[in-house]
């Protein structure tokens, strides 16, 4: 039987680790990156819990080895280590070998820069090399170039559902043998941009986050990139590759409802998991955990909980949202949601949803709260974002 | 791979492509260094309520996706992709300017919801209640590639037809911006046109296009799109050698292309990589260039695919957009060139 897409590799940075082995501690170990913003000035310090990684842009840059002219945004630096931490992961020694290519996705691009330099750029030429690092393709080009890929690279943007469709995309290429091998994810930083556009919205919580909770207070943002390499059937036999889970379902479904918020009935979401299971050939008894959404915002939260009931019934898998310890990290979220999921199948573990006490009472549904030794064959992780983007993966055991 | 055939389109550029009756032969070459786009009448494509609040972009985008789906015939996209280099810029400026100036007090969040990449794929989606397949591709001149490459995909796995688009609207702190740095062109060197001009940059400019794309060839079939390749980061040297591989893929001869469209935008730093192949391996081909009629912008790319539809359709190449004068008798296979400032650089063949 055809059990998918190889997936050959990982890597991540995010707010609870700077490495896989460092995300996996953190998750058995109960440990979330929530804090105080630190490296950006914004008048709402006091007022929000974000999830924001610890090492600055020059450490980043040092750790990556580059010029002192360099012109990366945030986004661009985490997509790198990232990106590098799964090329390394899957042992790939020559890029060239095969057909490979990129497919990131990000939603901030270079903001972070351009709103630190929105006048000073044009007083001061020093400044001035930043403007061709804010559109969205200029970190996949930077990533690309570092990791020597230099034909096939582009970049998606869903807003919060975006890496989960640069997953599928690339796993639809090597499917299509369009590619033998492509790196996908997603990269994101914090930005003043990013803080108070959902500020405006009233949907960041002052405290810690408490996805699927009745008394939910919104979301705490959060910055990470996640890339994994996947990689043909052909090559996996040919170089005799160690393959740590399969791509096995996907689906892109528009909720068609409102520009921000979703449906109440969660329609969307509903058709995309339905999709994804008939891709993967399976039946939703056979999911073992689902990595939600799960932002713990009112709207999305609630919506998910009803779609996840349309298809699912009476019969609910162990169901968490990590991004209790990651913060919601928009473009990146389910890049690194979906290494969790990976992390999941490797290791017989389902990660608990913190802050969790009282069950949504229109839906009851209540999710894992403590680290879960539990053999899972399947995890379906969903994605979704601004524009009606409702996007699932499934993944399966190798 | 399934055949994939070019069977509606929709256009809305500097020039006045909206009209039923365009023809590049009332098109003006462009003078100015920044040119806006030409406005369609939007009351006779939206309702008058919705035309104050969406953006330029989402506007220009909803007109040439209804355009290219009346033609095709079609109420209901089995997939929406559409490609944009920069997105919602005119709202991501306003909110962070306003972020800025007011120090992040007195925010309103409307011009941060209209400011996502996805606004105009998703604004389509929500007027066509189009729960389908939705994605937006967002790597500067490649964007557009992007979304047709997934779009081809589509057809070939499970949809019947897919809307396929590219948009980038005008900003102006990005233009600013980018004046800085030479990106563009000093308008008193336009005086002879973009090929003449000598100097750096490009003219800036906004559009949209839409196409859409079905499996069945039609009696209003344009074209087939046949086959497409995108580079990011080639050199100079290899540029020539990926070309020649992706002809001989498509089983074709220099000498088959009948006829060669390219994105010279008269940039005097980077229109080598167009003169390379124009001067050699292509200097027996008929040869057409469209950016002086339509300005730079990161999914203008797209507007050289509307140029070699009407130019298949047509079998004739209007004087305004010819490079050379070599004979063309009958135009079958067309092969479209574009990169922006050295990168991300694309090949596209058209067949008839």
């Amino acid at each position: 039987m055809y059990k998918g897409v190889a997936v050959t590799g990982m890597g991540i940075i995010s707010s609870i680790g700077n490495t896989v082995d460092e995300n996996f501690q953190s998750l058995i170990e109960r440990k979330h990156g929530i804090s105080r913003i630190k490296k950006i000035e914004t008048i709402h310090k006091n007022s929000i819990m974000v999830g924001e990684i610890d090492l600055s842009n020059d450490e980043l840059i040092h750790f990556l080895g580059l010029p002192e002219n360099n012109n990366y945004s945030r986004t661009a630096l985490l997509g790198e280590v990232a990106a590098k931490e799964a090329v390394k992961n899957a042992q790939i020694s020559d890029i060239d070998s095969y057909k490979t290519g990129l497919i990131s996705a990000t939603s901030v691009g270079g903001m972070d820069m351009t709103e630190k330099y929105y006048y000073s750029q044009f007083d001061e030429s020093k400044n001035r090399k930043y403007i061709e690092c804010h559109p969205a393709g200029d970190s996949s080009t930077k990533i690309a170039k570092s990791l020597g890929i230099h034909d096939f690279v582009t970049t998606i943007s869903t807003a919060c559902s975006s890496s989960a469709n640069a997953i599928m995309l690339g796993a639809r290429m090597i499917k299509a043998g369009k590619l033998d091998r492509v790196i996908v994810g997603g990269t994101d930083c914090l930005s003043k941009f990013t803080i108070n556009g959902f500020k405006t919205l009233m949907i960041l919580s002052e405290s810690n986050c408490k996805p699927f909770d009745e008394n939910r207070t919104g979301l705490n943002l959060g910055e990470a990139a996640a890339y994994l390499v996947l990689e043909s059937d052909e090559i996996v036999k040919k170089e005799n590759k160690q393959v740590i889970a399969h791509v096995s379902g996907y689906a892109n479904t528009n909720d068609a409802f409102h520009q921000t918020a979703s449906s109440d009935n969660g329609e969307g979401a509903t058709l995309a998991m339905k999709k994804a299971l008939e891709v993967a050939n399976l039946s939703p008894e056979n999911i073992d955990y689902i990595n939600a959404h799960g932002t713990a915002t009112s709207n999305n939260d609630k919506s998910e909980s009803k779609a996840i009931l349309r298809v699912f019934g009476d019969n609910i898998p162990s169901l968490s949202s990590t991004k209790s310890y990651t913060g919601h990290t928009l473009a990146a979220a389910a890049a690194i949601e979906a290494v969790y999921s990976i992390l999941s199948l490797q290791k017989d573990v389902i990660f608990p949803n913190l802050n969790y006490k009282t069950a949504i009472s229109e839906t009851g549904i209540i999710p894992v709260t403590e680290v879960l030794k539990k053999r899972s064959y399947h995890v379906l992780s969903n994605s979704f974002g601004f524009g009606g983007n409702c996007s699932t993966l499934i993944f399966s055991k190798s | 791979m399934k055949s994939c055939y070019i069977n509606g389109i929709g256009c809305v550029s500097a020039q006045n492509t909206t009209r039923e009756s365009a023809s590049f032969k009332d098109f003006q070459e462009l003078t100015e260094n920044v040119v806006s786009a030409h406005k369609p009448n939007y009351k006779t494509f939206i309702k008058p309520a919705m035309i104050r609040r969406m953006a330029n972009g989402v506007k220009m985008g909803v007109v040439a996706s209804s355009l290219a789906m009346n033609e095709a015939g079609i109420d209901l996209p089995q997939a929406i992709i559409t490609g944009t280099g920069m997105g919602c810029l005119i709202d991501s400026d306003k909110f962070l300017k306003n972020l800025i100036d007011n120090k992040e007090e007195y925010l309103t969040p409307t011009s941060f919801i209209q400011s996502t990449h996805n606004t105009v794929g998703a604004q389509i989606a929500l007027g066509l209640e189009c729960k389908a397949y939705n994605v937006t591709y967002v790597h500067a001149a490649t964007s557009f590639e992007s979304s047709l490459i997934d779009g081809m995909l589509m057809l070939t796995e499970e949809v019947d037809n897919v809307l396929v688009g590219g948009v980038d609207e005008l900003g102006p702190y990005t233009t600013e911006l980018h004046k800085l740095i030479d990106h563009v062109k000093d308008e008193d060197s336009l005086s002879e046109g973009i090929l003449a001009s000598k100097s750096k940059g490009a003219i800036f400019s906004e559009g949209a296009q839409f196409f859409v794309l079905e499996n069945e060839k039609k009696k209003n079939t344009y074209a087939e799109l046949r086959a497409l390749t995108i580079i990011n980061t080639p050199t100079e040297n290899e540029l020539k050698n990926k070309l020649l591989l992706f002809l001989r893929e498509n089983n074709l001869e220099i000498q088959d292309i009948d006829l060669l469209i390219c994105g010279n935008n008269g940039d005097v730093e980077f229109d080598s990589f167009y003169l390379n192949l124009q001067r050699s391996i292509f200097k027996n081909t008929q040869q057409v260039f469209y950016k002086h009629l339509c300005g730079e912008y990161n999914t203008v790319s797209a507007f050289g695919m509307y140029t070699a539809c009407q130019l298949m359709r047509s079998q004739t190449v209007p004087d305004i957009l010819k490079l050379n004068n070599v004979k063309v008798e009958s135009i079958r296979n067309i092969l479209l060139y574009n990169q922006y400032r050295g990168e991300n650089h694309s090949f596209t063949l058209l067949s008839l």
